[in-house]
This record gives structure tokens, C-alpha cells and sequence, in this order.
């Protein structure tokens, strides 16, 4: 491959089913954006409403990329190398626009840190998706990013991703 | 002043009765004495209850329930959280583990732990973050179940935050209660369930936003956390059958399981194995907890009389006890047993203990109809289902057995007009904690034959006492597990574990000052604490450093058969644990030992314990 040609953009694919809902993938996006390990601040999370369903929840890159637009201060931009979420610090003034404006609610606000945390793909080689294949999980790979627009749809609050996975999994109204 | 690395040198105080929060500093040199989690624990009540510890009623207001973390935990790879306290079961102090994301969510509120006094006069629960402490109002949460309530305080609290809470059965001080945590978790032993619901405190609830602490080494921390992740993530078979693969193994190969209150350790039911749960219950393979490479959970479904059960696993624990113990074969039935403990929030293997126990004082007429209201029968799921409500709600019965097997044969015998020896010798416990589902007899399992008699934690299969000292084998190990607070299955081989602590930490603790200095200094306290007792129950070594008589009766089937404890080994081999630990021939720590251990202050009430049985 030569290095003028542009990389492709990549994608978290995530495997419900795979997933054990241990969290080292938020542990590990911690350690690898802010040296300490700082659940809170990690850009993807784990929710687990029902025993045995856990959803890991990050941002999924929608095609139209609707936090983008809806930044005031223009703070959000897109990487085009990986095709992540950027954030500049500098410019985020914490209004919460970006969260409203996405269909998952995935970007978070965490006491501590002056601007949005939303997924940035490690630049290409996501720690989570390290850390979950590491632990032989592999609830969480790395592809080519998928030119089918329904990607958008995997962006849904957790409590909605849950309720449907929980289901499937119990098979009983909890 | 030393610098604190992996510890925040600081738990959250909160006092019921009053209503007043505050914080509670603790010195650097503190935690490299006493590590954390068991170890600080012992030393808190020490510091705060050794000079009354007689009177003091476990659950009285005076009695604080401790919830702590250790320096390794939200590090090392697995969570565990150490509860605590004077045990309503041994009267001394036990330090309770149990897997909760409550543990790394309290470090994430710049907490090491929380110390919760006094009681409130009405039902509440605890909120904390690193910003904010409340005492909310809990009436509305009273009386529910586990399952239940996790579905109430996420409605309540508007969000999914990590939670310890009680079931009916903490509500009813039941001593043989657990503090539950997400569903399927529970600190069993010890009953703290009774202690959080003698304070009126349905849930602790914590919402952890911040940094865990800085460690002292990150690139040696990053390298071994590394070393550590793929050391455990390779134990296969660990993780696709967790500890539920001792079903049969415990039972069929090394004849170390209970049957029938313990009357068999012997079973051959193919049935009763993972591998029939596995293919017919298990709708979740591989589950884990906050920051596990392991895995070793699972869910399971099963329908029973039109209900439909979850459980975890069920683990080995909960399988052995809620299973053959009660004569209980069929695993849907185990399923639904294992499922209503976790509800009522009750410890399965206190509950499988105390109910087979019932069973077969039942089954030899010292109990009839009349004393229980019904007829019980091994593997009979109605009664079986049936007692185990009534021990959570104390009803009937289950009023005497809610005391726990030990309190419960006293009171039977009581009853009875009978000699306590003759329903005792039927309590499969030690020092009022029902034996963990690990038998001696046939000297094929892991426990040595003094795991239990020698154990500062009675009956408490995940802390058993062994030669040599100076090992794995023995219950520092344990002790230093339960301060570091980790988990026992993610655990690796101690130098690994010891550096990992120094990345973490800084300290240089050694090998040899694991073996010689900290762990005995934890294990002397529990020891001193647990020889005082009171107010209820009283240890004598020569009488109670003991098996349950049953473990002294020859196994009746499978290959070992004829197999027993020998009263002879346990005396001698009692006698070398207490020389190689510095105690004296009863196993009270001498007054040179303590000195060494830095432990001066308790010099002279170790003393008047010796005197006192002496003179007994």
C-alpha cells in the first residue's frame, strides 16, 4: 500500500452476545486518554440493566454525523483518516448539544473534565478493542468502517439497547 | 510524610442515629501495617471496640458496618470489596468478600470505604459521590426482594448505579443474611445482611464519577496488569465452566461435597454437573464482574411450578449446598433454591446449611410436623422452598433457624429438654459459621484437616487455615487476598501478586514479611478478637479449635469410603499451626509475639484471655 493512499476509515463492531460486561474496555480507554484508570471518563461504557445483557455503548460514527452539526462553537470535527469524532478542548464549552443531537446520547460529560468525551478511535488502534481481544472476549473488533448507512442505528440510549438485548437473552419480561 | 500511592487514606464515616457524615483519615502506616480491606477492618474495630468487645451486640447500633476496598482493588485485574464488622455469628470479625462494582465505585469517590454507625429509626438507604452523601428515605423500598430492588433504585435514582443492599431476610436480622450486590452476589459470611438491617440500611448506593487514586509505578503497573490479564484469560476451562465444574468433581472424584447434611460427600448423579446445566440452563457463557479477564459466572434460567428463576451458575458453593446437601438433584430445582436466596437475600451456604441440617433432625425425630408445620423430605422442592421463606421471614421454624445452625441446635436442644451434644453433633459448623462446601474426610480436596478448627474465620471454606504457615496454604494468604482486596480466581502466584502491589503501592513488602509480620499480625487480632466473643456465644479453643463431630464419623460411599478426620492429627497438627504462628499451646498469641507484631496494646487483654481459661 502506498502512503499516498488515504487509510481506511475504520469501526467498532460490537458483539452483544460476546460481551461478559467486565468493563476492561473502559478501564482501558482510561488508561490510554487519561493514565489513570477513570471509569467514568472512558469513551465507551458498559450498561448491564438485566443479569446477563450487558450493552457496551460508544459512538458509532453515524454517516451524517449529526453531534458535528449541531456544535455551536465548532468544536467537533471528523478525522478523516479513522472517521472518529474529534474534540477540540479548547473550543467544547460543555453545552450539550452533541448530546442531544445523538440518536445514542453516547457523548458524556464527567465532573473533572472541562469538554465532551466522545470515542476518537485511538487514532486507529482502539485500546478497548485491544483490551477485550487481550482478555479473549472479542465482544469488540476492529473493521473497515461499513458503507451501510444502518450503522446509525446501533446509536439508541442504553436502557433501549438493553431492554432489547435483555429480552433475547432471558427470554422473560424482567 | 509518606506518600499514599493505590489508597486515598480516607473512608467515608456516616452515623445513622444521627445523621452526621464525616471523614476518617487513615495514616499511611496504617495501610502498610494492615494492607487494607480484612486487615484495616480488624484494626478499626480493635481501635474502636477492643476494650468492650464482649458487650458489644453485633447488632446493636455500637457495631459499624465497614465496607472497604484495598490497595490493589479496581487495579488488579477482578473487583472484590471486603464487608465487615463483629460478626453476628462467630462474635468476632470476619472479613466478608464480595464481587461488586461497588468496590471500584467507592475508590472512584475518593473513598477507600465507608464506615456506617449507629441505626436509623426508619428505613434508608445511602447515596455517595465524591460531591455528596445522602440519607434517603427507603420506606418504599423496604420488604423488597433483591431482584426487585435493583429495578427500584434505578427508577429512583434515574440511573443504573453500583449497588450493597439487603433482602428480607437483612431486614429481619436474620443472622444468617448476606449483603447482596447485583443480583447474584453476596458477602456471606459473617451474616452482615443482619448488621445493615439492624441499622434499618437497605442499600448503599454509589456513584463514582472520579479518578481512581495515582499508582506509585504505571509502567511497571501497565506491564504487569498485562503479565496478569493473560495469565488468567488462559485458564479455559475455568472460564467456560466456572467453579459450577466442582459439582461433580468435589462429589465424584475427590468425595469432599456435602449430601444430606453432609451424611454422604459422595455422589454419582450424572445429572448434577455443569455439563447437563451447560446445555440446558445456562443463557449466558462467559458473565463477569468489573474488570475481569476470567469469567467464571454464567446465567442461568430454569421454570419451576410455572416461575421462572435466574440465578448465577449456580457456583459450585450454591449448587453443593442448595443442591445435594438437601438431597436436591435435579438442577432446575437448584436453580430455583439458588435464584430465592439471592431474592431473599440470604446466604446460600448458611441456608443449605441450617435447612439440611433441619432435614435431618426431621428425619431422626427430633423434629416432627408439628415444630415445622409441614413435613420435610430430601429433595423435596415444595418443603425445601418453603423453609427457606420461612427461615428469610422468621416464620414458624424458621424463627430458630434464622439464628443460624450453631444458636439454632442450642435452642432446639433447649426446647427439646435434650443435651445440646445430641442435636450439635448434627451442626456441621465452626464457631457459629456453617463449614463451606469442602470436606476433609477424605483428605482430597483442598482443605487440610485443620482448615476449619483453626480457621479465625470458623466455618469459611475461602479462608482455611493450613501447613506450613509460611505458604499459600495457610490462611495468611487468605488474610492478605481479603486486605489487598482481590479476588481469589484471578489471583496469580505470590511474587507476581507482590510486585504487582509494590508497582501499585510503592511498599517493598516481601515475602518474608508477608509470611512472618503482616499476615500474623492480621490473623492475631481476628484470633483475639474472635477468643473474646461475646455477647451470645464464647470460644474455647480446646473445645471448639474443632471439626464439627460429623467430619469424626466414616464416610458411608463412593472410593473413600471409611475415611475420617483423625482427632489425633487435628490435636497435633493444631498444636505445630499455633507454634509456627507464635501462639501458645491455646492457641493465644503470646505476649512476645504480639510485641513483634507491633501489637503492644494487646498484650494484656491476650493475657487475661489465657488466664481466663486456665481458670476455666
Amino acid at each position: 500500500m502506498s502512503s499516498s493512499q488515504p487509510q481506511a476509515q475504520i469501526w467498532v463492531l460490537v458483539d452483544y452476545p460476546a460481551c461478559t460486561g467486565c468493563r476492561l474496555c473502559e478501564i482501558a480507554c482510561s488508561l490510554r486518554h487519561e493514565g489513570v484508570v477513570w471509569p467514568a471518563a472512558s469513551r465507551v461504557t458498559v450498561y448491564e440493566f438485566y443479569p446477563g445483557a450487558p450493552v457496551p455503548h460508544l459512538c458509532v460514527q453515524c454517516p451524517d454525523y449529526p453531534c458535528v452539526s449541531a456544535c455551536p462553537t465548532k468544536a467537533l470535527s471528523v478525522d478523516g483518516a479513522t472517521g472518529a469524532v474529534l474534540v477540540d478542548p479548547s473550543l467544547c464549552t460543555l453545552c450539550r448539544r452533541c448530546i442531544e443531537a445523538c440518536p445514542g446520547r453516547v457523548p458524556r460529560v464527567v465532573p473533572g473534565k472541562p469538554y465532551v468525551l466522545i470515542c476518537d478511535l485511538c487514532l486507529g488502534d482502539p485500546a478497548c478493542v485491544r483490551e477485550c481481544s487481550k482478555a479473549g472476549y472479542n465482544a469488540l473488533k476492529v473493521v473497515r468502517k461499513p458503507s451501510n448507512t444502518a450503522i446509525k442505528h446501533y446509536a439508541k440510549p442504553p436502557e433501549v439497547l438493553a431492554e432489547e438485548v435483555g429480552a433475547r437473552v432471558l427470554q422473560v419480561r424482567w | 510524610m509518606v506518600q499514599l500511592y493505590g489508597c486515598w487514606g480516607r473512608l467515608l464515616s456516616v452515623d445513622l442515629t444521627t445523621g452526621k457524615v464525616g471523614e476518617e483519615r487513615v495514616p499511611p502506616a496504617v495501610f502498610r501495617a494492615y494492607v487494607g480491606g480484612r486487615g484495616l477492618a480488624t484494626y478499626l474495630l480493635w481501635r474502636e471496640l477492643g476494650r468492650k468487645w464482649r458487650e458489644v451486640d453485633p447488632l446493636g447500633p455500637e457495631n459499624p458496618l465497614i465496607l472497604l476496598t484495598g490497595p490493589l482493588t479496581g487495579y488488579y485485574p477482578g473487583i472484590k470489596m471486603v464487608v465487615s464488622g463483629k460478626s453476628p455469628q462467630s462474635c468476632g470479625v470476619v472479613g466478608s468478600a464480595i464481587s461488586s462494582h461497588v468496590a471500584y465505585a467507592v475508590k472512584a469517590s475518593g473513598y477507600d470505604g465507608i464506615v456506617v454507625r449507629g441505626a436509623s429509626e426508619r428505613p434508608v438507604y445511602l447515596y455517595v459521590s465524591e460531591d455528596h452523601v445522602e440519607i434517603g428515605d427507603a420506606s418504599k423500598l423496604w420488604g423488597l426482594g433483591g431482584f426487585e430492588l435493583v429495578q427500584a433504585l434505578r427508577r429512583e435514582l434515574g440511573r443504573d448505579l453500583p449497588s450493597l443492599y439487603i433482602g428480607p431476610a437483612g431486614e429481619r436480622l436474620v443472622r444468617t443474611a448476606a449483603v447482596m450486590s447485583r443480583w447474584v452476589h453476596a458477602a456471606g459470611y459473617g451474616g452482615y445482611g443482619a448488621v445493615m438491617g439492624s441499622k434499618r440500611l437497605k442499600a448503599v448506593v454509589v456513584d463514582g464519577k472520579g479518578p481512581l487514586p495515582p499508582v506509585a509505578d504505571r509502567e511497571e503497573f501497565a506491564k504487569l496488569r498485562y503479565e496478569v490479564i493473560d495469565k488468567v484469560a488462559s485458564r479455559h476451562t475455568f472460564r467456560r465452566w466456572g467453579t459450577t465444574a466442582g459439582l461433580w468433581r468435589v462429589g465424584y472424584d475427590t468425595s469432599s461435597e456435602p449430601v444430606r447434611n453432609w451424611q454422604e460427600e459422595w455422589h454419582s448423579v450424572e445429572g448434577f454437573s455443569h455439563v447437563v446445566i451447560e446445555r440446558r440452563y445456562w443463557v449466558k457463557n462467559p458473565w463477569a464482574d468489573w474488570g475481569c479477564p476470567l469469567a467464571c459466572m454464567k446465567v442461568s434460567k430454569a421454570e419451576v411450578g410455572g416461575r421462572v428463576y435466574v440465578t448465577d451458575g449456580p457456583d459450585y458453593e450454591m449448587g453443593a449446598y442448595l443442591g445435594s446437601n438437601l438431597g436436591v438433584f435435579d438442577v432446575d430445582k437448584v436453580i430455583a433454591l439458588s435464584s430465592l436466596a439471592d431474592d431473599l437475600g440470604l446466604c446460600g451456604i448458611q441456608a443449605g446449611n441450617v435447612v439440611g441440617f433441619a432435614v435431618e433432625l426431621f428425619e431422626r425425630g427430633v423434629l416432627a410436623v408439628e415444630d415445622v408445620g409441614y413435613e420435610l423430605r430430601w429433595g423435596d422442592f415444595e418443603s425445601l422452598r418453603r423453609l427457606v421463606e420461612d427461615v428469610a421471614y422468621r416464620r414458624g421454624l424458621g424463627a430458630v433457624l434464622a439464628e443460624g445452625t450453631y444458636r439454632a441446635a442450642l435452642e432446639i436442644a433447649r426446647r427439646k429438654g435434650i443435651p445440646p451434644e445430641e442435636v450439635l453433633k448434627y451442626a456441621v459448623q465452626v464457631k457459629g459459621i456453617g463449614v463451606g462446601a469442602h470436606g476433609i474426610r477424605s483428605g482430597k480436596d483442598y482443605p487440610q484437616p485443620i482448615a476449619y478448627a483453626a480457621s479465625v474465620q470458623g466455618g469459611d471454606h475461602t479462608s482455611v487455615a493450613g501447613l506450613p504457615v509460611a505458604s499459600e496454604e495457610s490462611e495468611v494468604w487468605s488474610a492478605f487476598l481479603d486486605s489487598a482486596v482481590i479476588c481469589m480466581f484471578t489471583a496469580v502466584e505470590e511474587a507476581t501478586l507482590l510486585k504487582f502491589l509494590k508497582a501499585v503501592t510503592g511498599w517493598g513488602l516481601t515475602r518474608e514479611e508477608l509470611y512472618s509480620t503482616v499476615g500474623p499480625r492480621i490473623l492475631s487480632l481476628q484470633r483475639i478478637l474472635l477468643l473474646l466473643g461475646g455477647p451470645d456465644a464464647r470460644w474455647d479453643p480446646r473445645v471448639h479449635d474443632d471439626n464439627p463431630p460429623r467430619f469424626y464419623e466414616p464416610l458411608p460411599t463412593g472410593p473413600y469410603s471409611g475415611s475420617r478426620a483423625s482427632a489425633d492429627e487435628v490435636k497435633a497438627k493444631l498444636a505445630e499451626y499455633y507454634s509456627q504462628l507464635g501462639w501458645d499451646e491455646l492457641g493465644v498469641p503470646t505476649a512476645d509475639t504480639l510485641r513483634k507484631l507491633g501489637l503492644y496494646d494487646a498484650v494484656e487483654v491476650a493475657e487475661q484471655i489465657r488466664i481466663e481459661l486456665r481458670g476455666e
